[in-house]
């Protein structure tokens, strides 16, 4: 059993974009980059697949820059197997990647594609499902657990009442949701024995996409900004505030 | 120009994202129609005809539609498509579910979580953890949109439209729903109370929630949380607040022992009025609260709990 791992270039979850005062985005220059925090959690959901031997083979993509070598170099020294990097510069929206990501799968027959729900920069939540429907595979989306059983995946996903339980017939999408694992850190003997690993460079041409953009970017800019209000001394003081001042008791 | 709204419901009634996703819809203009798939909603069909703006109900009726499953949806939206210049449905859960599957097969880029409708092309979603606000143009003829629904007026009832019978595709699909754990409870759901009351990690344990229960009861609110009460199995996924959990925007928003990350911001800084308490000064939260109370939880909840009944709650 084969798993494609999709993962993504980031800005890093702790730092704080701003715009740009041409408005024409956000400013990534020197700004920190890692691993999109899902699609590690989609890295490690497959290495403990494959610890717990159900899976043999990990492959992880990327599209994107470059440096999106880094990425899966991260993806490799957590245990995956080989990689393959599809340059592209700019804005590479969800379907194109999508696209992408479906011919990869053609050519890998893998059993199992994980990704992540969303990736914290465009926060578009899309990719992965796209690409089921391109393959016409189904998908277990928000996935708090995953288990495997043959050509079954059984999926409890995390929805907006609650937990829900769905099975599909394989091969199939999963993406994750924060609680379906704690992702590892890679270790240095790890890190070094990854840099040996196989990272195979293609482009958006090889595949035959087109990954014009479909949507126009008009402007970035800031949201609406909110003051600090002010520090109540007393939860007496503080209800009397919210009763007379806000009106909102 | 005719937009199909995709409603969403548990068979017995419509909720607020929906209502909101029609005020959506009559901002980019033309005939409205709303789809509701489903089985035996055929009371949730009458009511989605008398929203406001409302042309047209088309209402499928199967056992496999009982649960929103992503394939058997698509396929429904999909069958209908040809008719329609744009296709909405509320951005929860269900619609991030199905919706991008109808736009890779119609080969659209789908524009998610829009929180403004600036003309028939041109909409504003917020992108890094609503940090920054993007206006995009789509160069697609049809258009594939999830709607926010705090940013959009709840569509009244006003409407009068007919409701017509359409079938859904059967199949074969290859995912199953299995089962489903709802979390019950009397209070208003989180995305629509006016009030919310959320902690965070300084709750220290599951069993401190019932501090904000109380409060809770009293005022009628919903509890939420932050994502570290959730990691650490305090409460619920579907408590969760923020940029991967869920946005809201009440009249008042309260934060206790929530430190104030951007990703819970992002799920709560729309909020009318914002009240934190926190016994660490310096915590972010309050560079966004309107009313901040340095103080331990443990001694402000109570006593609000005091306050609350004093003033007649
Ligand atoms: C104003 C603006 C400017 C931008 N400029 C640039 C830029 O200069 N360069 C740039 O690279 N991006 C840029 N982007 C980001 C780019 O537009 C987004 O990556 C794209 O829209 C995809 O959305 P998403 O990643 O949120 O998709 P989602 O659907 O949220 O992603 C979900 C999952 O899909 C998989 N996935 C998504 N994308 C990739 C990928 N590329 N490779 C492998 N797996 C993937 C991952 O598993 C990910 O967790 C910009 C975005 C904005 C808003
Ligand atoms: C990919 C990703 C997605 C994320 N998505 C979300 C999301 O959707 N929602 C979300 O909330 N977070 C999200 N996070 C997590 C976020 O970064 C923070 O880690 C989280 O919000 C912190 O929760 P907290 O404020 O409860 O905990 P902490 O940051 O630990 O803060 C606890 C606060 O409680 C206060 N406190 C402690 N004891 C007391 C007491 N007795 N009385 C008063 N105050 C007290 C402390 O002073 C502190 O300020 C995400 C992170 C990542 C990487």
């Amino acid at each position: 059993m084969k798993i494609l791992v999709p993962v993504k270039r980031v800005v890093d979850y702790n730092v704080k974009v701003r715009v740009k005062p041409d408005q024409s985005g956000v400013d990534l220059a020197n700004v920190k980059m890692s691993m999109n925090p899902f699609c590690e959690i989609a890295v490690e959901e497959a290495i403990r697949l494959k610890e717990a031997g159900k899976a043999d083979e990990i492959v992880v993509v990327s599209i994107g820059p470059q440096q999106a070598q880094e990425t899966i170099r991260t993806a490799l020294a957590m245990g995956a197997d080989r990689g393959i990097l599809v340059t592209a510069e700019g804005r590479v929206e969800p379907l194109a990647v999508a696209k992408i990501l479906a011919k990869i799968v053609e050519e890998e027959s893998p059993d199992l594609v994980v990704l992540g729900k969303q990736a914290i920069d465009d926060d578009a939540n899309q990719t992965g499902q796209m690409l089921g429907a391109l393959l016409d595979w189904p998908q277990g989306t928000f996935a708090s657990k995953v288990e495997l059983d043959g050509g079954n995946v059984t999926v409890t996903r995390e929805i907006d009442g609650g937990l829900q339980t769905i099975k599909l017939d394989g091969p199939a999408i999963v993406t994750t949701d924060l609680r379906l694992n704690e992702p590892r850190y890679a270790s240095l003997p790890n890190i070094m024995k990854a840099k040996r690993k196989p990272i195979d460079t293609k482009t958006p041409e090889d595949y035959g996409v087109d990954i014009s953009p479909r949507l126009e970017v008009v402007k970035v800019t800031e949201p609406p900004k909110r003051e600090a209000g002010i520090k109540v001394e007393s939860v007496a003081q503080l209800v009397d505030k919210l009763k007379n001042e806000a009106g909102v008791l | 120009m005719t937009v199909l709204v995709i409603a969403e419901h548990d068979n017995k009634s419509l909720n607020d994202a929906t209502r909101a996703a029609v005020t959506a819809a009559s901002k980019i203009g033309g005939d409205i129609h709303v789809l509701v798939a489903g089985k035996g909603a055929s009371g949730v069909a009458e009511a989605a005809g008398k929203l406001d703006g409302v042309a047209k109900v088309l209402h499928a009726d199967a056992d496999h539609l009982e649960h929103p499953m992503a394939e058997s949806l698509a396929a429904l939206v999909l069958s209908l498509a040809d008719g329609y210049d744009a296709i909405l449905s509320p951005a929860t859960t269900t619609g991030k579910n199905f919706m991008p599957r109808v736009a890779a097969k119609l080969d659209v880029m789908q524009i998610s979580d829009i929180t403004a409708v600036e003309s028939a092309d041109t909409f504003v979603r917020p992108i890094y953890a609503g940090n920054a606000m993007m206006t995009v143009k789509s160069t697609d003829a049809k258009k594939v949109i999830t709607v926010r629904g705090t940013t959009f007026e709840k569509a009244g009832d006003g409407g009068s439209a007919s409701v017509e019978s359409v079938d859904a595709p059967a199949g074969p699909f290859k995912s199953a729903f299995v089962s489903e754990e709802l979390a019950k409870s009397d209070r208003p759901e989180l995305t629509a109370a006016k009030i919310v009351i959320s902690g965070g990690r300084g709750m220290a344990s599951g069993d401190n929630f019932h501090l904000l229960d109380k409060i809770a009861d009293k005022l009628n609110a919903a509890v939420g949380a932050s994502r570290a009460a959730v990691d650490a199995g305090f409460v619920p996924n579907d408590y969760q607040v923020g940029q991967t959990g869920k946005v809201v925007a009440p009249e008042l928003y309260i934060a206790v022992g929530i430190s104030g990350a951007i990703q819970h911001l992002a799920g709560m800084k729309d909020s009318k009025v914002i009240v934190a308490i926190n016994k660490d000064e310096e915590a972010p939260i309050f560079s966004v609260a309107d009313y901040g109370l340095v103080a331990d939880l443990f001694k402000a909840l109570p006593e609000l709990d005091e306050e609350l009944a004093k003033a007649g709650y």
